[in-house]
């Protein structure tokens, strides 16, 4: 079944997801690595240009070795020395890694580099792309002989969780009983709605936010009957903040208002 | 229902933070080895972290601190779990010496499988000239067919020096980089089921049986061993190891009667398919010198005989090191592997693992 994650579970019984790469942006990395190695070939032509005024023959076999080399080179030293990562990967978040999660070998890293031999045919890695396509883990021949398989690797940061109230006074915490409902009749899914959509309110338009966090405080408010001192006057945003508030920061929150 | 997340963030932030910062340690200096006592505590921090996404997966949903922390427990587990041995220092000459025959050794019968191949093939060019003269339009390649054997000859030992001398190393390195990837490709299509690799080595069979046959039914065959000989013995045995790395891949993804997983299979045989390759790509390196510097020149120069006494000497000495170099040296015991890929057996050259009863 073909997914986009690459699911491991450790010994210890723990089930950790991983982002895999597809065809597409993986395309994309190799032509910025196709146009490093162009331009290493440049300048090495630029090079053995001086060496020919001494030799032309000299200049000629060390231009055939050298992109040879080069090409050849480029994906097993990046790899090897950047655990997984050419340029092109390393501009597009994308990394090589171990199909089982273990660490990358360099017999991996020369296999699936060797193999793009058949994955480049017969031209633009059209029979890679396909195979990536077709493989359950987006899998290219070199990825399947080596065993490797080619993660999306997003930025992964702490959540700043401080910005959701950030002390400011929250009138559901006046009403004990009513919190503790919320908590109760609030599922995960609906609170990770609310959560993503403050965290990420800024990327929103201006008239976007207003009508998601209108909508959102709408659904919120009909979870639980809440008395008028409660909800007038507050804006939808920061009702939603208040509710993430008694949801996610309940002992601490608990502890405050009793301070 | 949900974790407090904002107490679980701020009383677990410290430990993802030492994790994360041991781990970009280990990331950017691979040879470092930790301490026993930060060794354990290494382990910790990941058991603990772990048990943190297992929490977090478990009673929130909120996917920012779950993707941190899976990208963690991915790194953690890699360094963790991971038992194949991570080579701190390389031996070139030990590699060479033995690594590399006990290879081709350990893989005898794909190398036999090969040499059939590209024997049918000899024996199919050699025939299709025989009986069809005029099949060399279409059995030989780089243009031996614009040219008869008779004129060839006739024309090399006209020659004052090889006629490349302006050119000699120039095209010693387009051999080597010529041949290097023929033979890249020919291992790479192992992964046809070697079909793609089959067709490589009948079609090169082809190519060596037609030019063969051309010039010993011209009655040059003298010329022919003197010519082909010196780098031939070299080039040719390059070609059919790259033959048996394709088919030893083949293999490995057939699993003919073995009931281990496919990603186990390749994983066993990735090193032999590394080993070869170099293998390859070292005699190539040879076999370009000595075509470009030695092959090229011909009679007055130099005596047919001298040259096909130095192709049979190099013959010897290949054969004598790939069937007895490295026999002293410990071959890799075959140990018990239990992995999460399944049970197989690998060598102890590439595993540290528990010894089989």
């Amino acid at each position: 079944m073909k997914t986009s994650a690459l699911l491991i579970r450790t010994p210890e019984g723990i089930v950790f997801s991983q982002l895999l790469a597809g065809p597409v942006t993986r395309f994309l990395a190799w032509l910025v690595d196709a146009a490093c190695i162009m331009a290493m070939v440049m300048v090495m032509g630029f090079v053995l240009g001086v060496l020919s005024i001494i030799s032309a023959d000299l200049a000629g076999a060390a231009s055939a070795l050298g992109y040879f080399v080069i090409s050849i080179g480029y994906g097993i030293t990046c790899e090897w020395f950047w655990r997984g990562q050419t340029v092109g990967k390393r501009l597009f978040r994308l990394r090589v890694v171990d199909v089982e999660g273990m660490r990358l070998q360099f017999n991996q890293v020369v296999t699936r580099n060797l193999l793009r031999f058949v994955d480049a045919l017969p031209v633009m890695y059209f029979v890679g792309g396909i195979a990536c396509w077709l493989s359950p883990k987006c899998q290219r021949l070199g990825d399947l002989a080596a065993n490797t398989v080619v993660l999306r690797m997003p930025r992964a940061t702490e959540p700043d969780l401080d910005q959701i109230l950030a002390g400011k006074y929250n009138s559901l915490r006046q009403h004990p009983h009513l919190a503790a409902r919320l908590r109760q009749r609030v599922n995960p899914g609906e609170a990770a709605i609310a959560l993503q959509a403050v965290l990420r309110r800024d990327e929103f338009e201006a008239a976007a936010r207003v009508e998601l966090f209108a909508e959102l405080a709408e659904h919120f408010r009909a979870k639980v009957e809440l008395p008028v001192e409660v909800t007038d006057g507050v804006a939808d945003e920061q009702f939603l903040r208040n509710v993430l508030d008694v949801i996610f920061r309940s002992r601490t929150g608990e502890a405050q208002g009793k301070s | 229902m949900i974790i407090d997340l904002q107490q679980f963030v701020a009383s677990e932030r410290p430990a993802w933070a030492e994790l994360e910062k041991l781990l970009d340690r280990i990331e950017a200096e691979p040879n470092w080895r930790m301490p026993l006592e930060q060794l354990q505590r290494f382990h910790l921090l990941y058991e603990r972290t772990a048990s943190d996404l297992a929490r977090i997966a478990t009673f929130s949903a909120e996917p920012e601190t779950r993707r941190y922390l899976e990208n963690l427990v991915a790194r953690a587990y890699g360094e963790i779990h991971e038992t194949r041995e991570r080579r701190r220092r390389v031996y070139p000459l030990r590699w060479f010496m033995q690594t590399l025959p006990q290879t081709f050794r350990r893989h005898i019968r794909q190398f036999y499988l090969s040499v059939a191949i590209t024997l049918v093939g000899c024996a199919f060019g050699g025939l299709a000239l025989w009986f069809d003269p005029d099949s060399r339009h279409t059995t030989m390649a780089f243009g031996h067919d614009d040219i008869t054997p008779e004129e060839r000859v006739a024309r090399e030992e006209k020659a004052v020096n090889s006629g490349l001398s302006d050119g000699k190393t120039y095209f010693s390195a387009f051999l080597m980089t010529h041949n290097t990837k023929v033979s890249i490709l020919t291992l790479a299509l192992g992964i046809t089921w070697g079909v793609g690799t089959g067709i490589m080595l009948f079609y090169n069979g082809v190519i060596l049986g037609a030019v063969a046959m051309d010039y010993i039914r011209a009655g040059q065959t003298k010329f022919l061993l003197g010519w082909l000989l010196p780098h031939g013995v070299i080039e040719i045995p390059a070609i059919l190891i790259a033959g048996q790395a394709g088919l030893v891949l083949a293999v490995a993804l057939i699993g003919w009667g073995r009931r281990v997983p496919l990603a186990a299979r390749l994983r066993e045989v990735s090193r032999d398919l590394m080993t070869l390759i170099f293998g390859v790509g070292l005699m190539l390196i040879w076999a370009g010198i000595i075509e470009a510097f030695l092959s090229q020149y011909h009679e007055p120069l130099i005596p047919y005989e001298l040259k096909i006494a130095f192709g049979l000497i190099e013959l010897i000495l290949l054969c004598l090191f790939l069937a007895r170099s490295g026999m002293k040296g410990r071959e890799g015991d075959r140990v018990l592997v239990l992995g999460s890929g399944g049970i197989g057996t690998r060598n102890t050259q590439h595993v540290t693992r528990l010894r089989a009863p």
